[in-house]
């Protein structure tokens, strides 16, 4: 199995690369529709700004084709930027159409905490998950971000809180994503890049 | 549950190797890069920076180059900067492996650099490092290396910065740095209130009291040292440990 990383020219595809090396998983780094098509796994990372994604993945045009791929079952994961464009809408862009795979929006969290969200967090378990599969309940995480998705809480595997609690880890169906850097969260964002490629095997 | 006041290590090389000086002067040899990298990941250090002090224009590929190799040992952020004086600059960085660009003296000349790598890769990416020297009753900025006034009140600065679009400050106080006195903890208190970001303490670290109380007492999110790290006066996870019996909130490594 190969994982089929998007790279649409802003995201840090290489620390996401290193961390799969690590993990001894073949991956290949595309832009291109067709190799989305053929993907067996499709990993989506994402750093920056929800607008410069999303207007990637149209022009690229790359929309459809991951869309379709997700809705035939392949094992997805998103990971931060990657995980806020599952939902309809971002209020950092709110003009422009996330992926809708996901019911609610993503909005800014509120004022009053540092933001960015910046630095190593923990996570509030709310139902079974095969990411967080044998990681310890005190795990800490990396998370760098302004945005979140607030009102998904009741869907999601985790959530973290910072001002507000927000979903940090979603799991439906082959739909999985993360609102931290498992690439940047040590041996527990290591572990939870070993189970989304045994999940995706 | 919250988010864990983070242990950064600093490398500053001169593209090549680390190097360490007091006062920004009177710099020596402490190490392999890439070595010290896979050291302080392996020690529960939250993130790295690496910054090239030299920043001269024909060395600026060797110090590409050893972001590449430094980012090849790491499983957590990489901050790298120095010099940087163009967006092309920040790309070049960001390319070679970095998650987060600082930038200093070129911000203060141009401020305009702020808003164009935010826009380009996110204020979450775009730490702003002020170097802040105490001139009678507020903190000036200083630039070229802690050697040259700028004239600018440092808490102005950093609430400038942050309206541009910087997503974090990196306060290093240049009475403090390497004389293993202690943070200004005043300094990093009077900038940390006044913006929004999260504020990395650096500059004068030497005993674990000294994190205790630049989290405590300056309101720091984070703390950086560097030749502390590097002679093993301090190791990071006996900081760590410490610092978590003080009640300080640390991601402890296993």
């Amino acid at each position: 199995m190969k994982v089929t990383i998007l790279d649409y020219g802003a995201g840090n595809v290489p620390s996401v690369e290193r961390a799969l090396q690590r993990l001894g998983a073949e991956s290949l780094r595309t832009g291109s529709p067709e190799c989305i098509s053929n993907a067996d796994a499709l990993l989506l990372p994402g750093v920056g700004h929800y607008a410069a994604l999303v207007r990637a993945l149209d022009e690229k045009k790359l929309r459809a084709p991951l869309v379709d791929a997700i809705h035939r079952g392949v094992p997805f994961l998103g990971i931060c930027l990657g995980l806020q464009v599952l939902f309809k809408s971002s209020e950092e862009a709110s003009q422009l159409q996330g992926l809708n795979l996901l019911p609610g929006i993503v909005s800014a969290l509120p004022p009053g905490v540092k933001l960015p969200h910046m630095g190593w967090n923990q996570l509030e378990k709310k139902r079974e998950s095969s990411l967080l599969a044998g990681i310890d309940a005190g795990g800490y995480f990396y998370f760098a971000h302004s945005y979140a998705a607030l009102d998904s809480n009741g869907e999601a595997a985790a959530t973290c809180s910072h001002g507000a609690e927000f979903a940090a880890v979603i799991e439906q169906k082959n739909i999985y994503a993360v609102q931290f850097h498992p690439e940047k969260s040590g041996d527990a964002g290591a572990r939870v890049l070993r189970n989304f490629l045994g999940l995706a095997a | 549950m919250s988010l864990a006041h983070r242990i950064i290590s600093c490398l500053d090389t001169d593209g090549e190797r680390v190097v360490k000086g007091v006062n920004f002067v009177g710099l020596r040899d402490a190490g392999d890069p890439v070595a010290l990298a896979a050291r302080y990941n392996a020690e529960g250090a939250d993130e790295l920076v690496v910054l090239d002090i030299a920043a001269s224009r024909d060395r600026r590929p060797t110090f590409l180059e050893t972001i590449r190799r430094v980012a090849a040992e790491l499983a957590i952020p990489l901050t790298a900067g120095g010099g940087i004086r163009t967006l092309e600059d920040g790309r070049a960085v960001v390319r070679a492996g970095a998650d987060k660009v600082t930038v200093n003296t070129g911000a203060v000349e141009r401020p305009e650099l702020i808003s164009e790598l935010s826009r380009e890769f996110g204020a979450q990416a775009i730490v702003l490092a002020i170097d802040a020297k105490r001139a009678g009753d507020y903190w000036d900025v200083m630039v070229r290396g802690g050697r040259e006034s700028a004239s600018r009140d440092a808490i102005d600065w950093a609430r400038m910065g942050v309206a541009a679009g910087a997503g974090e400050i990196l306060l290093t106080s240049v009475d403090r740095d390497g004389t293993r006195s202690g943070f200004d903890v005043a300094l990093t208190a009077a900038i940390s209130r006044a913006v929004t970001v999260p504020v990395i303490a650096s500059g004068g670290a030497k005993s674990p009291e000294h994190f205790v109380e630049i989290f405590q007492e300056g309101a720091a999110d984070a703390a950086l040292a560097a030749s502390i790290f590097h002679d093993e006066v301090q190791s990071i996870r006996t900081l760590k440990q410490f610092l978590a019996a003080r009640g300080v909130e640390v991601r402890l490594p296993c």
